[in-house]
């Protein structure tokens, strides 16, 4: 159900919200006067509850709530293409890409799937200093109860010599295990 | 001058084919490759979807060992690698507080002074499409192929500039050099799903099956990537496609690498075609008799417009020779008969009369008239009142 | 336009340029660089003869975009005035070649003339309106999601314009450029370059919601069981009645969808669309047979130079500008330069009529007076400090110095001798200043702000 809203500005912590997503992003959401266009050309904006031009109007009026528990963030595969052919040049990828890392960091995920996916990417990244393929299909799957998906390609892969059963370890990876620690110590960017 | 070479994560894994490949294509044009020691993964999008830092940190790594090893240039094959190399060199060298960050981080010097390139940049710039015409020995002459380009190749533009990023051409001349054909299509710069793909396929599916059947339709038989993920979704999810939408796609999905490099001489085991999901060497083997069908046809469009040619030829050669008789005719004419091929010059009858007297004794001015009257009849007459203007004025003294 | 050319005090020079302009406010000396037409006007009655017999038939015509053909010897469009054709020298074979000669032979007054020359005519001129007009966008280079003009159906509103005019290359059927057949679905759209900082224009170019809806309601009405399809950001329809006639338009059946376009691509022999229709949120694709592009209005070939020529300013998009926003529509900052149309700014029919009147009317009352009171804040030069180095003169940006020989009275040993000193133009100085940090001898002084004036002001303020 789409109740109406009632808008009587954003607070000091939403405003807060938007002035550093628009830092990260370095762009303006001000600028955005909602013709659509990037939602035209959004190759994902067919599976979006909210489509980008959305997205950025609930920023615009400062309704963090809906964007942080919109599913759209999570869908957006950053191709670019919204902020590539913007009139008003305001750069719609980057702005997702700082609100799903913003949602991330609170723990308002929408989208588990995707969410797991990026967790046991980076997971392999931090242990072994490369991506450990299988490791992270095993994990997104088990993590996200889908313990057959993409099974059928499994074996033929290990056929074609395209996944090592064991990662692939760098003799630096204590250094980029230290990498991710520093950054966690120093807490929000 | 060795090339920096940064092989990334999939390049032993899903990405197989395109490290082969490319070593093999460097191999080719006598480019040595030089492997970044001890390397790390980029991070590619899932750092850049977690932590802005992590995801500068990481490839900047990288880049500090290229700088350790007096590396310049690095080529970064996967386009996600060389987006997010090409990102972190330039935000580390607009912002001087944080490259001095990113150096703490990775604890090593950063000076963010190395070039990542991409595939596309390296062969189309750095190489050049002359030379590698030069080491095409099995051109792929028969092979229509639509050039797929993808999202962070030309995208965003501030990283990238290199190549238009509406309707990019470079991966299409660099095919065009190996011989084959290069399709015009409206989906080359179309996201075909990235990591969605795995983590949401049915989302994937949707943006893998529109770019192939866009292909299809714009009669591509085949599709070129140079991206390892446009890879793994176009080729190695092309059945979960197909199932979702209950449809055959049977489209091949090629490396840029792979093609030059069977250009090159290669053979297709070396370069990694049988490793592919969707059966890929058969259309390959194709190619040759497609080739000799195209000749065959070309070769009878030349002999038409040939003869066509030769047709043209031969009739003004008919023209000049029939011509050549109508001239003798007039000739004779003026000799037998000069008072009435001059009234056909001259209407007004003295003057025509003139005419005849002067032109009895002057073969010049005979061949001269003969000549313009089948040329060229208003020129003749007015040739023929100068004659007579002259004449009269000549009498008149 | 008629009216114009057999008035007895208007004297109407077509296919001519503006080669050379100098002087000031009621003292303008203009050359005209008439054109060589190669035909005699005086002696064509416009029969047509040439036009028809001329062999040279397959040239693109630039009137109709080059979406028709015409000779080499044509009149430029049906209704031109005066209705009399010129040789186009560039395709003539007799001219590049000497062949042909056709409609030299053909035309029963004997106007054709071969020989003819760029003339050079000199006016005495007291005023001058600018009214030269707009030019389109060259969305071609710029919109590669609409495919860089490489899809023949994919037109701007002008080409339309043509398809539907009576005298157009299609004698007023709607016809796809690609195969002339008639098109059923017709989509439009609109703030093509125009309100658009990355690719275009910054700027809205004030017509085209007016004629978009036009355009959707001539395929309604024109074209039975067709579909117009209108991709728009907004509806400015400000004039009288405009509402109205954007209301009937929707009343005819026109779909209006709120939602820029963002990729055109072909799908057969269609065009698809790629849309969101803004208003419930969705995005949207749509096949249809031609597109017509709203491209925007730009300051039309040449204007930049001839303002330079003239000595007048344009403004950051290149548009005439006018002395003040509000209160001074069509005047310039350059005494004597009145501006009328959209060479000031893009508008439409109604308002350049207005301007032109209003241009008009400034003129007659210039004219009206033997003198002219202007600004007294001009700059002046002393001619005892002046060393005639002429620094000041290429700064101004009005034209307003010149150098100007003066008498000295000689002394210490040699006789009188004459020396060059520049001097101000005291009805084209405006003031602005920019000479005075030129001159090297503070010879230069801005009356109202000289240098002892500025320096007493500091000196009463800080000491």
């Amino acid at each position: 159900m789409k109740q109406s809203l009632k808008l009587a500005g954003p607070s000091a912590a939403e405003k807060e919200f938007i002035s550093r997503i628009e830092e990260a992003a370095e762009t303006d959401i001000k600028l955005c006067y909602q013709c659509g266009k990037c939602t035209a050309g959004c190759p994902a904006a067919f599976a979006m509850d909210s489509p980008p031009r959305q997205i950025i109007r609930y920023l615009q009026l400062g309704l963090v709530e809906e964007v942080m528990g919109a599913e759209s963030i999570w869908i957006c595969a950053t191709c670019e293409t919204c902020s590539a052919r913007c009139p008003r040049g305001v750069d719609i990828a980057s702005l997702m890409d700082a609100c799903r890392r913003e949602a991330l960091a609170a723990g308002k995920i929408r989208d588990k799937k995707v969410a797991v996916f990026n967790e046991a990417f980076l997971n392999g990244v931090k242990n072994f200093g490369r991506t450990y393929e299988a490791g992270l299909l095993l994990q997104h799957n088990l993590k996200t109860m889908q313990p057959f998906k993409d099974a059928e390609l499994g074996l033929p892969m290990m056929k074609r010599g395209k996944v090592s059963i064991l990662p692939d370890r760098i003799k630096g990876r204590d250094q980029v295990k230290k990498i991710f620690q520093r950054i966690e110590t120093m807490g929000r960017e | 001058m060795p090339l920096g070479y940064y092989p990334g994560c999939s390049g032993e894994g899903s990405g197989i084919e395109y490290k082969m490949s490319t070593e093999k294509t460097a191999e080719m044009l006598g480019i040595e490759l030089k492997e970044l020691e001890d390397w790390n993964c980029c991070g590619a999008t899932s750092a850049h979807n977690t932590k802005q830092l992590l995801a500068l940190a990481l490839p900047a790594r990288n880049l500090a060992i290229a700088e350790q090893m007096e590396l310049k240039t690095v080529l970064a094959p996967c386009a996600a690698c060389f987006s997010r190399h090409r990102a972190a060199e330039i935000k580390a060298r607009e912002d001087e507080a944080l490259r001095s960050k990113i150096e703490g981080i990775i604890d090593m010097e950063f000076k963010a002074s190395s070039h990542t390139i991409s595939v596309l940049e390296w062969l189309a710039q750095d190489v050049g499409i002359e030379k590698i015409k030069e080491k095409v020995k099995k051109p792929l002459k028969g092979m229509k192929a639509a050039c797929y380009y993808g999202c962070l190749l030309v995208r965003p533009q501030e990283y990238t500039g290199f190549d238009d990023n509406e309707d990019p051409q470079s991966m299409d001349k660099i095919v065009q050099a190996t011989g084959a054909q290069a399709v015009d299509w409206a989906y080359k710069t179309e996201c075909c799903g990235a990591a969605l793909a795995t983590s949401r396929p049915e989302i994937g599916a949707k943006m893998i099956y529109e770019v192939i059947e866009n292909a299809r339709e714009a009669g591509a038989e085949c599709i070129v990537t140079a991206c390892p993920l446009c890879m793994l979704n176009l080729d190695m999810r092309q059945a979960g496609a197909e199932k979702q939408y209950g449809v055959s796609l049977n489209m091949p999905v090629y490396y840029l690498t792979e093609l030059l490099a069977l250009a090159g001489g290669y053979s297709q085991e070396e370069v990694g075609i049988p490793r592919h999901f969707v059966e890929a060497g058969l259309y390959l083997n194709t190619l040759p008799a497609k080739a000799a069908q195209m000749e065959a046809e070309e070769a009878a469009k030349q002999a038409k417009a040939g003869k066509k040619g030769a047709a043209k030829a031969a009739d003004s050669e008919e023209d000049t020779e029939a011509k050549q008789k109508k001239i003798e005719a007039m000739i004779k004419g003026f000799q037998k008969n000069p008072d009435k091929m001059a009234l056909r010059l001259i209407k007004d009858e003295e003057r025509a009369k003139i005419l005849a007297e002067i032109v009895v004794s002057d073969e010049k001015k005979i061949n001269k008239l003969a000549e313009l009257m089948v040329s060229d009849q208003e020129k003749a007459s007015k040739a023929a009142e100068a004659y007579v203007n002259g004449e009269l004025k000549k009498r008149e003294k | 336009m008629v009216a114009v050319a057999q008035h007895p005090n208007i004297e109407l020079v077509t296919y001519a340029e503006v080669s050379k302009i100098s002087g000031y406010i009621g003292n303008f000396q203009v050359q005209i660089k008439k054109k060589a037409k190669y035909v005699d006007w005086d002696a064509c009655t416009g029969c047509g003869l040439c036009t028809e017999k001329c062999p040279t038939k397959k040239l693109k015509d630039e009137f109709d975009l080059g979406m028709g053909l015409r000779p080499a010897i044509h009149k430029l469009f049906p209704q031109a005035v005066p209705g009399k054709p010129y040789i186009d020298a560039g395709n003539c074979r007799k001219l590049t070649e000497d062949k042909c000669g056709v409609c030299e032979k053909i035309c029963p007054v004997g106007a054709i003339r071969f020989d003819d020359q760029d003339q050079y005519l000199d006016y005495e001129i007291g005023a001058i309106v600018m009214a030269t007009g707009y030019d389109l966008f060259g969305w071609e280079e710029a919109y590669g999601e609409y495919g860089y003009g490489k899809y023949p159906d994919v037109i701007s509103g002008l080409h339309f314009e043509r398809l539907v005019s009576a005298g157009g290359p299609t004698q007023g059927h709607i016809r796809r450029p690609s195969d002339g057949k008639e098109p059923k679905q017709v989509a439009f759209i609109k703030c093509v370059g125009s309100r658009d900082d990355t690719k275009g224009k910054s700027y809205c170019s004030r017509a085209c919601c007016m004629y978009t809806a036009k355009h959707a309601y001539q395929v309604k009405t024109k074209i039975e069981d067709s579909e117009a399809y209108v991709f728009y950001m907004d509806v400015r329809t400000a004039g009288k009645n405009y509402e109205e006639f954007y209301q009937r338009a929707l009343n005819e059946g026109a779909t209006f969808i709120r939602g820029r376009v963002s990729k055109i691509y072909p799908k057969g022999d269609k065009l698809v669309l790629k849309s969101e229709d803004t208003l419930i949120g969705r995005p949207i694709e749509v096949e249809v047979d031609m597109v017509v592009l709203a491209t925007a209005m730009v300051p039309s070939q040449g204007s930049l130079e001839l303002a330079k020529t003239i000595g007048f300013s344009t403004d950051k998009d290149g548009w005439y500008q006018e002395a003040h926003p509000k209160l001074q529509p069509v005047e310039t900052f350059s005494a004597g330069v009145y501006l009328a149309g959209a060479c000031q700014g893009p508008k439409d029919i109604p308002d350049s009529v207005a301007q032109a009147s209003a241009a008009a009317v400034k003129v007659c009352g210039l004219f009206s007076k033997s003198e002219l009171a202007t600004e007294p804040m001009v700059s002046e030069v002393d001619m005892g400090k002046c060393s005639g180095c002429a620094l000041c003169v290429p700064i101004c940006p009005y034209n307003a110095i010149s150098l100007k020989e003066i008498q000295e009275r000689g002394g210490h040993g040699h006789g009188p001798f004459t020396r060059m000193v520049a001097e101000v133009n005291s009805s084209l100085c405006q003031g602005c200043g920019a000479c005075i940090p030129a001159c090297r001898t503070a010879a230069l002084n801005l009356k109202g702000y000289t240098d002892e004036q500025l320096v007493s002001e500091v000196d009463a303020l800080c000491l």
